[in-house]
């Protein structure tokens, strides 16, 4: 165990611990409870920034404990884990903020929190695995965190998402298991390495490797909600706002594409990748999500479903650059990683903010909602628009490079999914915003918040409105600054250069 | 002190027989005392086990010298007595060790009643004295007397609740016994009759196989399968484990049963070894996956409590069976089943603690009214999840690694170029399914909207064990290098 080990534990217990912690605690206990979510996410922050310029310098960490004969738990941090682990770290705070207020008064809140934790806790163990093995432990712990969240509120709508989610999840969760005790049987229990481990076994198990590969696939797309396999995600909805900020922006969602990102560099290699076949079968699936997604979207008058259905929709964007295995391309899908989580959560603690403050939980019901809580629906307006793929939003940065890299690994016809995509993506957000701005409200609203707890000093709880507003920012300066050092662009773009093998492009 | 680990063995076996009897006859002659006996006396086996562990692990490096052979009062086989330890006993001894305490610890809580004390208590020690006998027994006859201290102790555990439904599955479950007894017994003579031994050391060596041997292979086997329930003859399980007393049923389903199918093991990979054919273990294979099914869908149609948990011993009992062919594959995958049923002990017994704790605050276990108890009682409901979760054969727990070894086993007969295994390795992954499924049947409950209602007090031994063993379970998964490797360390066995 080196010494940069402990700091990949420390960041794993640092969410862990509070977690186990506030599960113990009674209910009444707010502010020990309050300061325990509030410290471990801060801790979990500083030391997930004092990691990022470790890695930045090129320090190498690395933990690994024996699991089996052969097979180890293995802990390591590239580039790459930090992107998603920054991406969680900070999001988890900013949401950590929003959840407290959002369920300010109302039952069960440790058991919420501790799960809340725990779900942390295997989304920053995902970012941290260093082996396929590894990956599955947490991705598995994943699924068990989230269904307690899913079906926190009880009601028979949330019980029957939570049976739907298991389902899909558990079932997709044993096809992963089988292919990587599998692969783990032919190559090992390798740890990831950018260009992948398999080396000669492409030639001499070509078949076997094209099902592993459908299976692993199988096993992550479920929850990075590729078409056929994402019916799950739009019915999941019913959670909590912040619970459905966790499964779309920051944990369940990412940890499926991240698998992905990880089984197409770090365990294939593009360059098996490609020469199988597999990536151009990828393209395709990506493209066919996006393009459904968006058109579901369109459907529904239910705000929180469209937005579901537009996160269906975005993943496959991540996807779909890895798959193109292009720098440019992968460039575009990696930062999408980053960009559509800052502007999905923005939209989903929007969407909070409508139903909690005034009960809107529907696009007809936005009517005139900008003059009631212009800030809300600023931070909306910013979010759809990133979504979009306005100049000079986060969303914008994404498609550039994703079309550029669509044309640079001569796939022409992505670039027309692409603006197809973005005319649906236009299609179904702008009429939300500009009801909400120019829209008239003939009735007064239904003040839902003042009813219960009394008038507000801002538009919403505070607790609300800050984190909100603070994403709305991230989505922003994501596009403005994307130029800037440290940006995720620039991130992104390390670790093109250093943790990436792209077949005929030496950095 | 000079002497070596290695010398000290023989003296620390015999003192862990000798402590476990004299608890045993203790407690029975001196009943009033019999839970102070029972509760401080559970502390030190278990503490006498961990020695012994601890002893055996830095005395036998080397495999094929690894078992360790005490001839009680001298007399050598095949005359007298012989103790065996060896790597395979060593692990199910810790098993023993580990779940015997946490039972005997919530039965403090559980058994309150003065009476009702100097009963159980007596009749556990004895039970457990069985079992450790059970695993330190070198020879055939031997064997079936301890299996018979089990049987009997078990049976009474079973009934001492005095009410109409235990007595009468405790019929039941002493019929059972009987007649696998009798069965057992019956090939143990055939095998004496022929070869004038017991001991199965020496067995082993002079098997031939003729009749008279095929013979007392399916009598043993069969009289052995009847008792550790396997599909299917499994039949008798579920309404005794169903209606026993909850740490009854936790030692019945966690230990009882392991320690008939720990000798089903020793008997096939020692002397009937030779017997073992490929077609034979695919009809065995295909009776575990029939009772992977059956158990599952019984558990997922039950409406009690308890009754869910000991179908679902009938279902995990099945993936023994299905390894029973990936052996003939694989012969060093024996390892893989014994470390499952380990992690399925734990996992289950701390499963039935939990709902005996949330029976006895509800005051029954119909599933359907437990609501507000589950609601209440969160810390319990987590235990009996986290266990679950060990069912189901996912992480952090002893039972992925255990499902991870198994599915490895199958991945491999399907490499070998085995077309069967597909199907064997579609049950080893579905299965956990279907556990996931009944499992969820009894938690989710807790999560419903609904009134809360603690329902009657529990004493904290009853609120607190069933987590700690829930969590034991759980970093079981963090022994599997260890168990792997003490279970090498057993002679003969591939």
């Amino acid at each position: 165990m080196t010494d940069g080990g402990w700091l990949l534990l420390a960041i794993l217990m640092s969410s862990l611990g509070p977690g186990l912690a506030i599960f113990f605690l009674p209910e009444r206990r707010y502010g020990l409870r309050t300061l325990l979510n509030l410290g471990g996410a801060g801790t979990k922050l500083v030391l997930v920034g004092w990691l990022l310029l470790g890695v930045l310098r090129g320090d190498e960490y690395q933990l690994s404990i024996p699991l089996l004969p052969g097979i180890d738990f293995v802990l390591a941090a590239d580039a790459l884990s930090l992107l998603f682990a920054t991406l969680s770290a900070v999001l988890w705070f900013v949401t950590t903020v929003y959840a407290i207020g959002y369920l300010e008064g109302s039952p069960r809140r440790s058991r919420f929190f501790g799960f809340f934790s725990l779900c942390v806790s295997a989304t920053v163990g995902i970012a941290l695995s260093g082996n396929l093995i590894t990956l599955l432990i947490f991705y598995e712990l994943l699924t068990l965190a989230t269904w307690p969240l899913v079906v926190h509120r009880g009601t028979p709508a949330a019980l029957r998402a939570g049976r739907l989610y298991l389902a899909y999840t558990l079932t997709s969760g044993l096809v992963l298991f089988t292919a990587i005790v599998w692969l783990t049987l032919l190559a090992g229990a390798e740890s990831f390495v950018p260009g992948g481990y398999l080396g000669e076994l492409a030639t001499t198990h070509e078949t076997t490797l094209k099902v592993l590969f459908v299976m692993l696939m199988i096993g992550f797309g479920v929850k990075a909600a590729l078409v056929p396999l994402h019916s799950w995600l739009p019915i999941a909805m019913v959670a909590p706002a912040p619970v459905s900020a966790l499964l779309h922006a920051v944990a369940v969602v990412k940890a499926g594409a991240f698998g992905i990102v990880r089984v197409v560099n770090d365990v294939y290699g593009a360059e098996v990748t490609m020469e199988l076949g597999l990536a151009a079968g990828l393209v395709v699936v990506a493209a066919i999500t996006i393009l459904y997604g968006s058109i579901q979207a369109l459907r529904t008058d239910d705000l929180k479903q469209r937005l579901a259905f537009s996160t269906v929709s975005q993943v496959s964007y991540i996807v779909l650059g890895v798959a193109l295995a292009g720098p440019l391309g992968v460039i575009g899908g990696l930062v999408h990683l980053v960009h559509q989580g800052i502007t999905k959560i923005t939209l989903f603690f929007c969407a909070g903010n409508f139903a909690e403050t005034l009960g809107i939980h529907k696009i007809s019901e936005l009517d005139g909602v900008g003059r009631r809580m212009p800030l809300t629906m600023l931070a909306f307006t910013l979010g759809a628009l990133g979504m979009i793929g306005l100049p000079p939003l986060a969303g914008f940065v994404t498609k550039w490079h994703l079309g550029l890299g669509a044309l640079e690994a001569q796939f022409h016809w992505v670039l027309a999914v692409l603006i197809v995509s973005s005319l649906l993506n236009a299609a179904y957000f702008l009429p939300p915003v500009i009801r909400g701005w120019l829209g008239e409200r003939r009735t007064s609203w239904h003040e839902r918040m003042v009813e219960h707890s009394g008038p507000t000093r801002f538009e919403t709880h505070w607790m609300l409105l800050v984190p909100t507003m603070f994403v709305a920012a991230l989505s922003l300066l994501g596009g403005l600054l994307a130029g800037m050092s440290l940006s995720p662009l620039d991130w992104v773009t390390l670790i093109v250069e250093r943790d990436y093998s792209i077949p005929g492009f030496a950095p | 002190m000079s002497e070596t680990p290695a010398a000290m063995l023989p003296l620390a076996i015999s003192g862990l027989v000798a402590l476990s009897l004299a608890l045993a006859i203790l407690a029975t002659i001196w009943p009033r005392q019999a839970h102070r006996i029972g509760g401080y006396g559970a502390v030190l086996m278990t503490a006498a086990v961990v020695v012994l562990s601890a002893l055996f692990l830095a005395a036998g490096p080397d495999p094929e010298s690894a078992a360790t052979r005490v001839a009680l009062g001298g007399w050598e086989a095949p005359l007298g007595v012989m103790l065996h330890l060896d790597g395979l006993s060593m692990t199910l001894l810790v098993l023993t060790g580990v779940v015997g305490l946490a039972t005997s610890l919530y039965s403090l809580g559980y058994v309150h009643d003065p009476i009702e004390r100097r009963q159980f208590w007596p009749l556990w020690l004895w039970l457990w004295a069985g079992l450790n006998m059970l695993l330190l027994s070198g020879d055939a006859f031997n064997l079936y007397i301890s299996l018979e201290v089990v049987s009997l102790s078990a049976v009474a555990l079973v009934a001492f609740t005095g009410t109409a439904a235990a007595v009468s599955g405790a019929m039941r479950y002493m019929l059972i016994n009987i007649l696998g007894s009798l069965s057992f017994l019956m090939g143990v003579v055939l095998l004496f009759g022929e070869h004038g031994v017991l001991d199965l050391v020496l067995l082993e060596a002079r098997t031939e196989i003729g009749p008279t041997e095929r013979m007392a292979a399916v009598l043993m086997t069969a009289g052995l399968m009847l008792k550790a329930a396997l599909f299917p003859l499994h039949v008798w399980l579920a309404p005794a484990h169903g209606s026993a007393p909850a740490p009854v049923s936790a030692v019945l389903s966690g230990l009882v049963v392991t320690g008939s199918f720990y000798l089903i093991l020793r008997l096939w990979m020692g002397p009937f070894a030779p017997l073992a054919t490929p077609a034979f273990g695919i009809l065995v294979g295909l009776l575990g996956v029939a009772a992977l099914v059956w158990g599952s869908a019984q558990a997922l149609r039950s409406g009690r409590l308890k009754s869910i948990v000991a179908y679902s011993t009938v279902a995990q009992f099945g993936y023994l069976l299905i390894a029973f062919p990936l052996m003939l594959v694989d012969s060093g995958a024996w390892r893989v089943v014994v470390f499952f049923a380990v992690v399925h002990a734990l996992a289950k017994a701390s499963v039935f603690l939990a709902a005996g704790t949330l029976q006895h605050a509800a005051g029954h276990d119909r599933l359907a009214d437990m609501g507000a108890i589950l609601r209440a009682r969160g810390r319990t409901v987590f235990a009996l999840g986290l266990a679950g979760v060990s069912l189901m054969g996912l992480p952090f727990t002893g039972g992925f690694i255990a499902k991870y070894l198994l599915l490895e086993a199958g991945l491999s007969t399907i490499l070998a170029g085995s077309l069967i295994g597909v199907l064997w390795v579609s049950a080893i992954a579905g299965g956990g399914l279907l556990a996931a499924g009944y499992v969820l049947r009894m938690v989710a409950p807790a999560f419903h909207r609904g009134p809360r209602d603690a329902g009657e007090a529990v004493s904290p031994w009853m609120d607190w064990v069933p987590l700690g063993l829930a969590v034991v379970a759980a970093a079981a998964g963090f022994a599997g290098t260890l168990t792997l490797h003490t279970l090498t360390l057993t002679p003969g066995a591939p």
